[in-house]
């Protein structure tokens, strides 16, 4: 009830500007941007901070900053400026989407990956690879793909959706115990496509399972972009219905939330993130799931600076992630899939520990 | 090394077999008449001009350095050392386990797992990748770079292995090592030869057991590595009527009813070694169990048909028809 009344008390001042809302955002802001040079100027070949700055002066025809050879601007420009950008949009998309799942939801382990979002993604951009064959190996291949796994992302997601429903409420338990058996069903279907499945497209597979960001280039950014771009843009509108909804949706009803509406928004433009995700990196545990929690352990559970929040702890995250998984053995590589996990797991059980338990209203 | 062996295990357990498989028997001469078609061309007493190959991708690749050479492909390092240039590597793969030196070298990761800018820091002036090298748009990248990247099309066939030494010399500018090392290829398929019996009907049966772990145990069919090199040894697969890798099961191990199981060295360790193979489910009951006949052999050597393919053949029909069988090919239940 103490939930209740904080909340609405929250609401009654929603057209107060809101003080506390700046500064998290403004210090996860600064460490993102932090991240990214850091990414950009950090890797297993070793590019000097002047050389950085000389590349990136030679790209505005300001010449004679300082010298560097062709090979360092190759690899900077092509091969680790775009994926550091994309660790942070894919990070964003994971981050954001857990967000607004557990407000949905009003559960704490909604994850995008424990719902079978992501493995109903990996089920039909596996089937792509394995039905589609020949014709995902040039240009539409970068168009059919991340179509797939959306379509699979989003069929899963509203099969939950679906059979937790009860009497226009979700049923919590029923809506775990469904993704449990949509996660096996769609590892069944993954599993029975790898069967037949040629030796190059096992290898693409593989890649899925894992998770990597390794190989991304401009063209695999410019896909993922306006999928995470569009949550990103649209999600953080639904901010108030969410708070609302973490009253119970009678009361959220009461409060002049269009709820389905909400639903709607919410469901389709997570699957539209997670999907477009997956399809370019490959299943990243984990960032979904922390980074909602870590910003509502450090400013509070109001979904106006949860949703953002959560975006930027993802990008920030996922690139620190990525950043271990090519630095750590160079010169080879850690599918950064498994340093989410690795990282994010005992992370986790920590919080749990510490803050007796982690609710989605705190 | 534990690292490298997990990371094998790991990848080869679900690829390794259906990559024998894809780059068997099939792909014929064409390919090695394109590759061979540009050594003759090149003028031999011009070395200043950069030399131009076809590789495996049909690409056109100008090399003309090769002081700093990164390997991804057991086979291909193998073959880069046996050319006289092991010091002239500066990276390799997780694959490449012979010789010796070349696993203290830095490791790029498996060859299907690479990383362009892992690769590109070695400062590399020739990149050598086997046909299995990925994932492809990683290879993109490194194509990108500027960097010669040479695909080195492999076979596993005899004709396959010389033809590859061959390229791999002619890129090097080896040539005449590379002479040396299939004319010394070819002494030991003719003395493989010398042991086969007489008659045919008194060949050996032999079972290839391809084994990553307990749960991952397959037999090699027709063309396949391991059913080429049986037939170099002078045995006769003991599994006919499919092409590639099956699964293990019990019934068909005794149906196939093998005089002698033919396992590599890291397959035998991966189900617990020595005679517990023959604790696999049916394998009790065959004649090589009543036997103990069981050999096994280094994978590159037996599975990698590059320079070492005569000494395999060589080796394992020593071992198969009792001829002063060599320390590392011993046959592991001992004589009955």
């Amino acid at each position: 009830m103490s939930q209740a009344l904080t909340l609405t008390a929250d609401t009654d001042h929603a057209e107060r500007p809101p003080v506390r809302r700046t500064p998290p955002l403004t210090t996860l802001l600064l460490l993102v941007v932090l991240s990214l040079f850091l990414s950009v100027g950090l890797g297993s070949l070793s590019i000097h901070p002047g050389q950085v700055l000389g590349i990136f002066a030679h790209q505005l025809g300001l010449e004679a900053f300082s010298t560097f050879e062709p090979r360092h601007e190759a690899v900077l420009l092509g091969i680790r400026l775009p994926r550091a950008l994309l660790a942070m949009v894919v990070g964003a998309g994971l981050g954001l989407s857990g967000a607004a799942m557990q407000g949905l939801f009003r559960n704490p382990l909604a994850d995008p990956g424990l719902i079978g979002v992501s493995s109903g993604a990996a089920f039909a951009a596996a089937g792509a690879i394995v039905i589609g064959g020949s014709l995902l190996s040039g240009a539409p291949g970068a168009v059919i793909m991340p179509l797939a796994a959306f379509s699979g992302s989003l069929l899963t997601t509203l099969l939950v959706w679906r059979i937790a429903q009860r009497g226009g409420r979700v049923q919590v338990a029923t809506m775990l115990l469904a993704g449990i058996a949509l996660n096996a069903l769609t590892g069944a279907g993954t599993g029975a496509l790898t069967l037949i499945a040629s030796e190059p497209q096992l290898r693409s597979i593989t890649f899925w399972s894992l998770g990597s960001l390794n190989g991304a280039g401009w063209m695999t950014l410019a896909t993922v972009v306006p999928f995470v771009g569009l949550a990103l843009f649209a999600l953080p509108r639904l901010s108030r219905a969410l708070n609302a909804l973490l009253l119970g949706e009678s009361e959220a009803l009461h409060l002049g939330v269009r709820i389905e509406r909400v639903k709607h928004g919410v469901i389709l433009l997570t699957a539209l993130a997670v999907g477009a995700s997956v399809a370019v990196a490959g299943l990243i545990g984990f960032i979904g799931l922390v980074a909602p929690h870590l910003v509502r352990l450090l400013w509070g559970p109001d979904h106006r600076t949860l949703l953002p929040g959560a975006a930027l702890m993802g990008a920030l995250l996922l690139s620190f992630a990525d950043l271990l998984s090519r630095t750590l053995i160079a010169p080879a590589e850690l599918p950064v899939g498994i340093l989410t996990a690795l990282m994010g797991a005992p992370f986790f059980l920590w919080l749990l520990l510490r803050s007796r338990g982690v609710g989605v209203s705190r | 090394m534990i690292r490298h062996l997990l990371t094998l295990t790991l990848l080869c357990a679900t690829t390794a077999p259906m990559a024998l498989l894809s780059s068997g028997c099939k792909r014929g001469a064409a390919e090695q008449e394109r590759t061979k078609a540009p050594e003759s061309a090149t003028p031999e007493d011009v070395p200043a001009m950069p030399l131009t190959l076809r590789d495996a991708t049909g690409a056109e690749i100008a090399v003309e350095d090769t002081s700093r050479i990164v390997s991804s492909g057991g086979t291909l390092t193998e073959i880069v050392h046996a050319l006289g240039f092991g010091d002239r590597l500066v990276g390799v793969d997780t694959s490449s386990l012979h010789p010796g030196s070349v696993t203290r070298l830095p490791k790029i990761g498996y060859q299907r797992q690479l990383s362009a800018e892992g690769v590109l820091s070695l400062s590399p002036s020739l990149i050598l990748a086997s046909e299995e090298s990925g994932p492809p748009p990683v290879m993109a990248q490194l194509r990108a770079s500027g960097t010669p990247l040479f695909v080195v099309p492999t076979e596993h066939t005899v004709d396959g292995a010389k033809a590859t030494v061959r390229t791999l010399g002619t890129l090097l500018e080896r040539e005449d090592a590379a002479r040396a090392l299939v004319e010394a290829m070819e002494r030991d398929l003719a003395s493989a030869r010398d042991l086969h019996p007489s008659d045919d009907t008194t060949r050996p049966r032999v079972l290839f057991i391809y084994a990553r772990g307990q749960g991952t145990l397959n037999v090699a069919g027709e063309a396949t590595a391991g059913d080429v090199m049986i037939g170099l040894a002078g045995g006769v697969n003991a599994v006919r009527g499919f092409e590639g890798y099956r699964p293990l099961t019990a019934e068909s191990v005794v149906s196939a009813a093998p005089d002698v199981i033919l396992m590599t060295r890291m397959g035998s360790e991966s189900v617990g070694g020595g005679d517990s193979v023959f604790e696999l489910p049916g394998l009790a009951l065959t004649p090589a169990a009543r036997t103990r006949r069981l050999v096994v052999m280094d994978d590159l050597l037996l599975l990698g048909f590059g320079p070492r393919t005569g000494e395999a053949a060589l080796e394992l029909a020593r071992a198969l028809h009792g001829a002063a069988p060599s320390a590392s090919a011993a046959p592991e239940g001992g004589a009955p």
